[in-house]
């Protein structure tokens, strides 16, 4: 039974979530417009709304690391292998018997290993391959002022901003899945909205 | 009484008796507008005589020029008693000449010496192209190059619209009595007023630079696709900048020309143009009629700064005319995209030539001429140029094959640092050469023994290449040829421009062009298939995952 409630998002982390969560979809509709995939509100408009969303959410993750810095939130990113295999093999057979989950959240842990490996991925690696050729894209006018022109191709660039933006959309598929994955179908959710996870006693 | 008096009166009608200090106050104005009325009458009578703003020199006062000329050669004499240097500055020139040396690669080109895909040549033709050489007589090759008298300063300068050179006469306008053109046609083409065009002589206008090449390819925007009589008063639609009620450009307003010599070249064309807008008194060589002589290099203005740059790193690669110009042909009149010579010579039942026009009444087939394809509001086609063109010239070995023989080879690369995506009409045609020899032809085509009359290919080309001194073996078959026109004319307004995802989609304007990444259209083959292929899965695994929970939770509960 849910007995315990656990205060583990705070307001500036959900505001962080959901803000990411609207731009990162907003970039991936319009940067696979962008990108020739399909034709929705057209190339110029949606070139402009890329971009706006690109600097928002680059203003955005320069306040959530200035956060997780000094706030000592950084320490939930940090990957270990404890309990990965209990994890991977929970999603495998226990989630179908209603085995108990082999995480125990708390607020110094609010992430199981599985999602400190994911999250700091898309935050370490997806996100810095797409904000820095992000950028460069951004800013390819001035590449020969800059002096970059003999180093970077436009080509690659986009190899590389659209290698990482189908990344982080297999990630937001399943992300969005594993949602469902809570102590009932909606708690995650509920959690990411009023900042309380309830947990097995 | 003027309307204003009247008024005033009413004014005071309307008040009497009520506020007689504004019936004071009306009187006042109403003396005072007398005043002002008889003040006006004044200095209207100490205005100076009319004056005629947009020229020194009003030639119908000259003695020179009243009088009644006999023919073009006399009007010439009469204009250069004054003008003493012009005539030898027309010499100097392409227009006169009709011969280029391009300064590259030692081309000998000019209309004198090349061929095209649309009446081929001017060879054993001299009378009827030269209707639009600006001298009279050219009816063979033995012109005199050097007469003085025989430059037609009229026919640049004529400000009338009277003054016509119709083809057959050499360049010659009728003059005298009325004559019948051409003979048995029944059609009279009146003789000019030599006198009257020679005194409203003025400057060049968008109709006298029209009246040649508006009609190039023997007929209204045959030849060239972004020039036709709809440019001798354009709507805005069709060329922003000579917009007839708006900025009003002559041709001359960007072909700034002097000494009679007008920049701008086919031959040579300025494909890349690095500098900023041209200074007044800052020395240069350079071309007048670029877009970059006004505009620069960086002409976007926004106010969103990264769009303004990105415009204009646009312009780094692409001529302005790529989006400045998103089709030719825009003004009602179709240009020749196609001619097949090789379907000439059919008759009717009759035995005679005939020809098949389309709904608006332009032929389509003609016996002595062929197939032809039309078009409006025509798309161009892309590619990268640097102004370097090779011509095929007479002599010059061809193949006969399904690759198209370029007229003009038109060179360019991504990477040749000098090199700009251009619009192009690019022509195509099929025309009679000799496969024998090897070389393209020129028939003789207009006029007694050519083959528009005659509908004979072996002794119409016999003819022309016998003219030119050029070995013809009496064979003679056909090949396709193309021919590269880059479009420059009818810049549209800036509404009206190509649109970024005209060329940033799938189905771009630009397919084909190499050495660029377009957002939009380029491609990574393998990613895009790994990347849906693993976006796919995740959404088919968590799908199956998840139907699996609902399934046995379902089944736990039923």
């Amino acid at each position: 039974m849910a007995n315990t409630r656990i205060y583990v998002f705070n307001r500036f982390n959900r505001f962080w979530h959901w803000g990411q969560a609207l731009l990162v979809i907003t970039m991936l509709i319009t940067g696979f417009e962008v990108h020739g995939s399909y034709s929705l509100f057209g190339f110029e408009k949606a070139v402009g709304y890329h971009t706006i969303a690109a600097w928002s959410l680059i203003s955005l993750w320069a306040f959530a690391f200035f956060w997780l810095f000094t706030t000592g939130e950084w320490k939930q990113y940090i990957p270990t292998l404890e309990k990965v295999d209990a994890m991977i093999k929970y999603y495998i057979t226990g989630i179908f018997t209603k085995a108990p989950h082999p995480f125990r959240l708390t607020q110094l842990h609010k992430h199981n290993p599985l999602q400190r490996i994911a999250y700091l991925t898309i935050l370490s690696v997806v996100g810095p391959i797409i904000w820095s050729t992000g950028l460069l894209y951004i800013f390819h006018d001035y590449w020969t002022e800059w002096g970059l022109r003999a180093f970077v191709s436009l080509e690659w660039v986009a190899f590389f901003h659209t290698m990482a933006a189908f990344m982080m959309l297999a990630f937001v598929i399943v992300h969005v899945y594993l949602i469902t994955t809570g102590h009932t179908i909606g708690a995650h959710l509920k959690a990411m909205i009023t900042g309380w996870e309830e947990v097995d006693d | 009484m003027t309307n204003e008096q009247g008024r005033h009166l009413e004014a005071i009608n309307q008040v009497k008796g009520k506020h007689m200090l504004r019936i004071r106050r009306s009187t006042i104005v109403l003396l005072l507008g007398w005043f002002a009325l008889i003040g006006a009458g004044i200095a209207h009578a100490s205005e100076a005589p009319p004056v005629k703003l947009n020229t020194t020199a009003d030639h119908s006062k000259f003695k020179e020029l009243q009088k009644q000329f006999k023919s073009g050669p006399e009007v010439t004499k009469a204009c250069l008693s004054c003008h003493t240097e012009a005539a030898r500055q027309v010499h100097r020139t392409k227009h006169w000449t009709w011969e280029f040396l391009n300064p590259d690669n030692q081309q000998r080109l000019g209309k004198k010496n090349v061929m095209n895909n649309f009446c081929i040549s001017i060879s054993q033709n001299y009378p009827f192209c030269t209707g639009c050489h600006v001298g009279y007589g050219w009816k063979d090759k033995n012109f005199d190059f050097t007469s003085e008298a025989n430059v037609d300063c009229l026919v640049c300068h004529d400000t009338t619209g009277t003054y016509k050179k119709p083809a057959g006469l050499a360049g010659n306008p009728v003059v005298g009595k009325p004559m019948e053109m051409p003979p048995g046609s029944g059609k009279i083409v009146n003789p000019v007023d030599l006198a009257r065009v020679a005194q409203k002589i003025g400057k060049t206008s968008r109709d006298t630079c029209g009246a040649c090449h508006f009609f190039g390819g023997g007929g209204d925007g045959v030849k060239h696709g972004d020039m036709d009589s709809s440019l001798a008063a354009p709507d805005p639609e069709v060329d922003i900048h000579m917009d007839a009620t708006g900025l009003d450009f002559t041709c001359s307003t960007c072909h700034k020309t002097s000494s009679h010599d007008v920049p701008g070249s086919r031959y040579k064309p300025t494909a890349t143009e690095k500098h900023s807008a041209y200074i007044r008194g800052k020395a240069d060589q350079g071309n007048p009629a670029t877009c970059q002589a006004c505009h620069g290099n960086t002409p976007h203005k926004t106010e969103i700064l990264l769009k303004q740059v990105r415009m204009n790193t646009h312009a780094e690669k692409m001529a302005c005319q790529t989006c400045h110009i998103p089709y030719f042909a825009r003004g009602g009149v179709p240009t020749k995209l196609s001619w097949d010579w090789s379907t000439a010579g059919k008759l009717d039942a009759n035995g005679k030539q005939f020809t098949i026009k389309d709904e608006h009444g332009h032929p389509t087939y003609a016996s002595h001429k062929g197939d032809f394809v039309l078009g409006e509001n025509v798309k161009p086609e892309y590619r990268w140029f640097n102004g370097d063109i090779k011509y095929t010239l007479l002599g010059d070995k061809v193949e006969k094959s399904d690759t198209p023989t370029p007229i003009n080879r038109i060179d360019g690369s991504p990477v040749d640092g000098r090199s700009m995506i251009w619009p192009m009409k690019i022509m195509r045609g099929v025309q009679p050469f000799d496969p024998v020899n090897k070389t393209l032809v020129m028939p003789h085509t207009a006029g007694p023994g050519g083959y528009w009359k005659e509908l004979k290919w072996e002794s119409a080309i016999a003819d022309g290449m016998q003219n030119m001194g050029a070995p013809f073996s009496g064979k003679v078959d056909f090949i396709k040829t193309e021919m590269y026109w880059p479009i420059t004319h009818m810049v549209a307004s800036k509404e009206k421009v190509v649109t970024c995802a005209e060329c940033h989609t799938v189905d771009s304007r630009l397919k084909g062009i190499d050495g660029i990444y377009m957002p939009g259209y380029s491609k990574f083959g393998w990613l895009e298939r790994v990347g849906w292929l693993i976006a796919l899965a995740a959404l088919i695994g968590v799908l199956i995952h998840g139907g699996a929970r609902i399934y046995l939770s379902l089944r736990k509960a039923g």
